[in-house]
């Protein structure tokens, strides 16, 4: 179902790309199901219900419907959306404080604190030379404090020395006492995993917030948490004044909907996520990334961007011309061919498009690949100019010394003139539709005919 | 499980359950009072299943189940809401059932698998006391050899429960569980209780060294895992359904258990993965205490989710 999700997705998108304009109704329907697949993603729903009331709003406007690709334009507004939530730029740890500037780790059971203050640990003293100490106060779940010692030692970093049954705020006071004497640059405090719900448990965090004063206090959620994600965020951004998420178990297939809902909520950064069970796997979070990750839809910013810089509008209205006059010919469709392998070729762009993930199965099906474009141009190349200008010209023997010139067979060539003439009827239909008419068909005869999930290639990318 | 259950352990669920269930009672009476039951009251009603983690098909499945009922023009919160504390039931009704043990097999041996973090040894801590309690002996073996010190909270739990407790040298979890059940044996215990490394269901390796336990364990029995545990955090969100069919596909999980239901979380991903699985679910965690290790009642855990009282 979870692989579904990134190609309905894809379906909803390409849709919309492949409407020359879109109705109100057009983006309605696509919203709805974008809907669905937030809250299969876990974002939570007051969440998904403000977000999909600001992009309708973007989504509808002139500026969209007038748009080259109005199809593109709302997916684009859809992943801006995402990265906006997700808050734009990574600002990293802040540790501008007195030393030992100190990090508090709070979260719930199980959502991986204790392995994320190693990791924070580990990178602050590895990559930024800090002198690091972390102490536990975790006095609740056995073996705790002895799971951060043999941590400690794993990376290196000191740990405060444990003394059974000292309770979790004299822990924290004698940490802060002793990095304070040895001159640590940050202590790092482990806390005992809790409801928001436990108000007891909840006021000794808030406490030990209190006294030990963080410069960081650090809300440690799996990435796999559900609807919950709001109560936990808001519990723990009222109680102990959160200032950043970490994100754990990203290395999983969830799709981390949890992190819209918390720094929605919280209003605070997604800072770090976890990426694996190792000490190192530690990363500094991207929204874009995690965005079009929830989405499943792939780099569409990326797409839409290379597309934009490839097509630009002067060329564009060149070709427009030719089209509206008929005149478009087999020199033409070797330069769309090229801007198509400049981008990076088809497994780059299809690895851009919203679910892609069937696409690039039904490819190898069809063993397509970025030889074909290559082939196809090269048997264009092997055309006299005339050819080019007239493929009514094309009779057996011509098309044998161009099948030989390019390497291939007759059949090839019969492939290619073929697709060359759906692509110049479509032309010509696009032409009809008038100047604003072909400038939304025609980028789309590069990229918005191709099906995300599968279908029917787009003329001049067929089958061999 | 227990026979008797500990006194007022209804009420601790539901109170557990009422934090829960709060945002979809608050809900249900505010739609339910201040206006006749019609189309959009349904609609917001699906929301609020949405918003306890049932996921948009169950709720809409949900949803159009009490369409159907028909309850326009009905002014009575409770009616709606019993009626969809039935609907709930319905699904869970069949999958509850306590975890078995053959008393002729000896030793029954368990393995508990599951996510990081989701609570398996504490959940073992609970089921060696649980068991005790009812006078059988238990052993728990230390099968998780890669989180720091797991092996040493085992430990402590197996103190607590009055288990005895096996741990080995290797590394290799496989040959842990083998020698375990070969140590199990040689002590007489009933129960055998095999914690594991948690692990991620997307990994195919660590999958793999799981499918290696369970191999190893035919060997020495050829019946052996007579169960094998998923643990499952119940603040888990969607994802649930790609956990519980990876680790059943792969470990011939037999049944859940799930924990944290303490929390604010809904645990609402229970009554899809019912839905879509088919389950059994055994137990319920509600605490970190030892004794809050509880039967899974699907009428008590429809009900509280909907904000009615335990019958």
């Amino acid at each position: 179902m979870f692989e579904g999700l990134g190609e309905k997705l894809g379906d909803v998108f390409s849709r919309l790309t492949r409407k020359g304009a879109l109705r109100e109704g057009d983006v309605d329907e696509a919203l709805r199901e974008v809907r669905v697949a937030l809250l299969e993603a876990d974002v939570a729903l007051p969440v998904v219900k403000d977000f999909l009331a600001s992009v309708r709003e973007k989504a509808v406007g002139e500026a969209v419907i007038r748009s080259v690709t109005p199809g593109q334009m709302v997916i684009k507004i859809v992943n801006d959306a995402l990265v906006e939530l997700l808050g734009g730029v990574n600002l990293g740890l802040n540790l501008n404080a007195a030393p030992p500037a100190v990090i508090m780790m709070v979260g719930l059971q199980g959502s991986g604190k204790t392995t994320s203050a190693a990791k924070i640990a580990r990178r602050l003293k590895e990559r930024d030379k800090k002198r690091v100490m972390m102490a536990s106060l975790d006095t609740q779940r056995p073996a705790a404090q002895e799971q951060l010692r043999i941590l400690g030692e794993q990376t290196g970093v000191e740990t405060l020395p444990v003394i059974a049954g000292q309770a979790a705020t004299d822990i924290a006071r004698r940490a802060l006492a002793s990095a304070r004497v040895q001159g640590y640059d940050v202590l790092i405090l482990d806390t005992a995993g809790r409801l928001a719900v436990d108000e007891e448990m909840m006021n000794e965090a808030a406490n030990i917030h209190l006294l030990s004063n963080p410069v960081e206090t650090l809300l440690v959620a799996d990435a796999m948490t559900g609807q919950d994600a709001v109560n936990v965020a808001r519990a723990f951004r009222d109680r102990v004044n959160v200032t950043g998420i970490v994100l754990t178990r990203v290395d999983g297939d969830a799709r981390g909907g949890a992190a819209l809902s918390m720094r929605a909520v919280a209003e605070v950064p997604v800072k770090l996520i976890g990426t694996g069970e190792k000490l190192e796997a530690l990363e500094d979070f991207h929204p874009d990334r995690i965005a079009s990750r929830i989405l499943g839809m792939g780099d569409v910013v990326g797409l839409v961007e290379k597309a934009a810089e490839q097509v630009d509008r002067e060329e564009a209205e060149k070709l427009a011309r030719k089209m509206k006059k008929g005149e478009f010919d087999l020199d033409d469709m070797a330069e769309q061919l090229e801007k198509l392998s400049k981008m990076g070729g088809l497994a780059a762009m299809i690895d851009m498009l919203p679910g892609a993930r069937g696409l690039q199965q039904k490819m190898k099906g069809v063993n397509l690949d970025d030889k074909m474009i290559a082939r196809q141009i090269a048997i264009i190349r092997s055309m006299t100019k005339s050819e080019r200008r007239n493929v009514k010209l094309l009779n057996g023997s011509r098309k044998r010394r161009i099948a030989q010139g390019a390497g291939m067979d007759v059949p090839d060539v019969n492939r290619l003139v073929k697709q060359f003439m759906e692509m110049s009827k479509m032309m010509k239909r696009a032409g009809k539709l008038g100047q604003s008419g072909l400038m939304r068909s025609m980028p789309g005869m590069m990229l918005g005919n191709m099906p995300p999930g599968g279908g029917r290639m787009p003329p001049g990318f067929g089958p061999r | 499980m227990s026979d008797e259950a500990p006194k007022g352990w209804l009420a601790r669920l539901g109170a557990g359950l009422k934090k829960s269930s709060a945002a979809i009672t608050g809900g249900l009476t505010r739609i339910f009072t201040h206006k006749k039951v019609d189309a959009a009251t349904i609609d917001e009603l699906e929301e609020l299943l949405i918003t306890a983690d049932l996921g948009p098909a169950t709720a809409a499945k949900l949803a159009d189940a009490i369409r159907a009922r028909r309850f326009e023009g009905e002014a009575d919160a409770n009616i709606v809401a019993e009626a969809l504390a039935g609907e709930i039931t319905k699904i869970l009704a069949p999958l509850a059932r306590p975890l078995d043990f053959d008393g002729a097999v000896k030793p029954h041996v368990v393995l508990v698998v599951g996510v990081n973090g989701s609570g398996k040894t504490t959940t073992i801590g609970k089921l060696a006391a649980e068991l005790k309690s009812r006078g059988k002996s238990v052993m728990v073996a230390a099968g998780d050899t890669f989180r720091a010190a797991a092996i040493e909270q085992l430990h402590v739990w197996a103190e607590r429960a009055g288990a005895a407790f096996f741990s080995g040298e290797s590394k290799d979890a496989a040959a842990i569980a083998f020698d375990a059940l070969a140590a199990a044996r040689a002590a007489n215990v009933d129960v055998l209780l095999v914690d594991t490394a948690g692990r991620l269901h997307n990994k195919a390796d660590l999958m793999a060294e799981l499918e290696k336990i369970e191999r190893v364990l035919k060997k020495a029995d050829a019946a052996a895992p007579h169960a094998t545990l998923l643990v499952l955090d119940a603040t888990t969100g969607q994802n649930a359904h790609a956990q519980a069919q990876t680790f059943r596909d792969i470990t011939h999980v037999t049944g859940l258990v799930v924990t944290k239901l303490d929390g604010s979380a809904k645990g609402g991903v229970v009554v899809a993965l019912a839905d879509r699985l088919g389950l059994p679910i055994h137990a319920i965690g509600v605490g970190e205490g030892i004794g809050d290790l509880r039967p899974f009642s699907a009428e008590d855990f429809a009900r509280s989710l909907v904000g009615l009282p335990a019958r």
